[in-house]
């Protein structure tokens, strides 16, 4: 049986200005089960932008399909909501209307009380509240108008939501609250997520299975890390989990060596899917090969 | 000692300096000798007539009085109050204005959306943009064939090009981010339009709207000069043949407080619809 989101042989080509092309990434195969949190982690140029794009339906692949529920993706939806990296939020709106805006056009059968009611709620969430809702985009931090983004997208309740590095543009410190917010209120609905984001320890927070990009042309989705760390989590315990310094380190080294080496391998169409990678330190425990995760030096 | 606020003195300087231009131009205007004065010879061949020179502005200020007394008396064709004739005037900007902005908002959402639209039109514009609106005057009275039409249709042609140029040029450069969070919530074309490329193009069109408007009022006062009639235009011209320069004076003064208050008042709105990304 097809996955929720089926992303099938999806190939994307550029003129390259001197009359070939330049393939950014070629039959990238993978699924997203219903209610998943997956993340793509990649070097910049892979071409995850422009998958996330397609996902949205704001452009389209040379060839290939993206198939959610049994449709095919054609065109930007609102089920499938979007988190931009710059936040975009209508700067002429107050923050209450800039989710009011979202939600009237999700539902144009329900009552303006209704309509604020439902965004008051979801900006409460993010934990925006009070006189802070009537203020401009411009009145608020980078991290608050982020939030008003996130808001925006879950109160839609999009079939998928596509979160395109969200945290890119936040102090680090700003990052970690943000990420807590979104597990906060993700935890509390079915949503499947997809995100793309650069930050290694994000991913691992954040993510049910985290999908590795090789690096461009002809990048592809290499492999499928599986998380192997119980929910709910919390950033200041997953490092002491077992399994947290395994699977960082494997992502370190696919992403610093492997994803180099991988690099412009040619795959035929229909053999794109992601090598499985499930790492779980749990079972053997006891192993005595295991140093203390805590000393393993990390290089990049 | 606390200082005055900047506002407050430059109220001050302001004051000053209206004050002593005031005085140096009252200063400078030669004094007419008093009829009383002269001979019976002097009366008898015409030297106490006062000769034709710049009033003094006392003689100003007592016309302006007089004037705004009574601003919309009509005592036939050629002596109408001064709020008559600024009607007449505001009348034909906004009638021509308005058919402009009517035009030139459409057609430049259209070329500023549309590429295509833009390369075709862009050399027609070129083209007319720079000509005189008074160019089209005698054109437009005979083809027209009719004054009041002809002086509207000048005002028209005059305003529509910086609304036309900056509304396509706002429409062009609306952030795609926006677009594209209009596209991921379905929006149709026409709540696009209105809901995210109007607001966000609005300060851009605002700038337009409010040069055109600019323009359009020192245009009808070339044009009513010509075509005569009515209108502040007229006004001024026919003081002139009057040799009444008091009132000429008076009526560059009323020009430049209306033109003001027009701009301010686009101005007012432009802020209104301003935004700070």
């Amino acid at each position: 049986m097809k996955p929720f989101l089926s992303v099938e042989n999806l190939t994307q080509r550029y003129p390259d200005g001197t009359g070939g092309q330049t393939t950014v990434f070629e039959n990238a195969t993978f699924g997203v089960e219903k209610g998943e949190f997956v993340v793509i982690l990649g070097h910049s140029g892979c071409g995850k932008s422009t998958i996330m794009n397609i996902l949205a339906g704001l452009s389209d692949p040379t060839s290939g399909a993206v198939i959610m529920d049994g449709t095919e993706v054609k065109g930007p939806s609102l089920d499938r909501g979007v988190v931009f990296q710059n936040y975009s939020l209508l700067p002429w709106l107050s923050t209450l209307k800039n989710v009011t805006f979202g939600v009237a056009a999700r539902h144009p059968e329900w009552t303006k009380a209704q309509v604020i009611e439902h965004s008051t709620k979801y900006l409460a969430m993010v934990g925006l509240e009070g006189d802070v809702i009537h203020r401009k985009p411009s009145q608020l931090s980078g991290g608050m108008r982020q939030r008003v983004s996130i808001a925006r997208a879950f109160a839609n309740h999009p079939k998928l939501l596509l979160l395109d590095e969200p945290f890119g543009a936040l102090d680090a410190l700003t990052r970690g609250t943000i990420q807590d917010e979104l597990l906060k209120i993700w935890s509390g609905t079915e949503q499947t997520v997809f995100m793309i984001t650069h930050d290694i320890d994000e991913a691992i927070l954040l993510a049910d299975r985290i999908l590795l990009m090789t690096n461009g042309p002809y990048a592809r989705v290499a492999e499928s890390v599986e998380i192997t760390i119980p929910r709910p989590r919390n950033r200041t315990e997953i490092i002491e989990h077992p399994n947290y310094y395994a699977i960082r380190n494997h992502l370190v080294q696919f992403l610093g060596k492997r994803s180099k080496e991988m690099a412009g391998q040619k795959v035929p169409a229909g053999s794109g899917s992601p090598t499985p990678v499930r790492i779980d330190k749990t079972d053997t425990a006891d192993d005595p090969e295991i140093a203390p995760p805590a000393l393993r030096a990390v290089n990049e | 000692m606390p200082l005055l606020s900047l506002n407050l003195r430059a109220a001050i300087l302001s004051v000053s300096l209206l004050i002593v231009g005031l005085l140096i131009w009252e200063a400078a205007i030669p004094a007419q000798k008093a009829v009383g004065e002269l001979t019976e010879y002097e009366l008898l061949t015409g030297g106490g007539q006062p000769k034709a020179g710049v009033p003094p502005p006392s003689q100003v200020m007592a016309k302006a009085w007089e004037q705004l007394s009574d601003p919309f008396y009509d005592a036939g064709p050629n002596d109408k109050g001064i709020g008559i004739q600024i009607g007449y005037s505001i009348y034909r900007v906004l009638v021509g204005y308005a058919l402009a902005a009517a035009i030139a908002i459409p057609l430049g959402f259209l070329i500023g959306m549309s590429p295509l639209a833009y390369k075709a039109l862009n050399p027609f514009i070129q083209v007319l943009r720079p000509i005189s609106p008074l160019a089209w005057m005698p054109l437009a009275l005979f083809v027209i064939q009719d004054s009041e039409a002809s002086a509207i249709f000048v005002i028209f042609i005059c305003s529509i090009w910086p609304m036309l140029i900056n509304t396509a040029f706002g429409v062009a450069g609306v952030r795609e981010d926006w677009v594209n969070v209009a596209r991921t919530h379905e929006l149709n074309p026409l709540r696009t339009a209105f809901s995210v490329i109007l607001p966000a193009a609005a300060p851009t069109i605002l700038t337009g709207m409010r040069i055109s408007i600019g323009i359009a009022w020192l245009v009808i006062v070339a044009a009513e000069m010509l075509v005569g009639g009515t209108g502040i235009g007229y006004y001024v011209w026919n003081e002139w043949n009057n040799l009444d320069l008091t009132s000429v004076i008076f009526s560059i003064l009323m020009i430049g407080l209306v033109g003001m208050v027009l701009d301010a008042a686009l101005g007012f709105v432009q802020r209104a619809v301003s935004y700070v990304e």
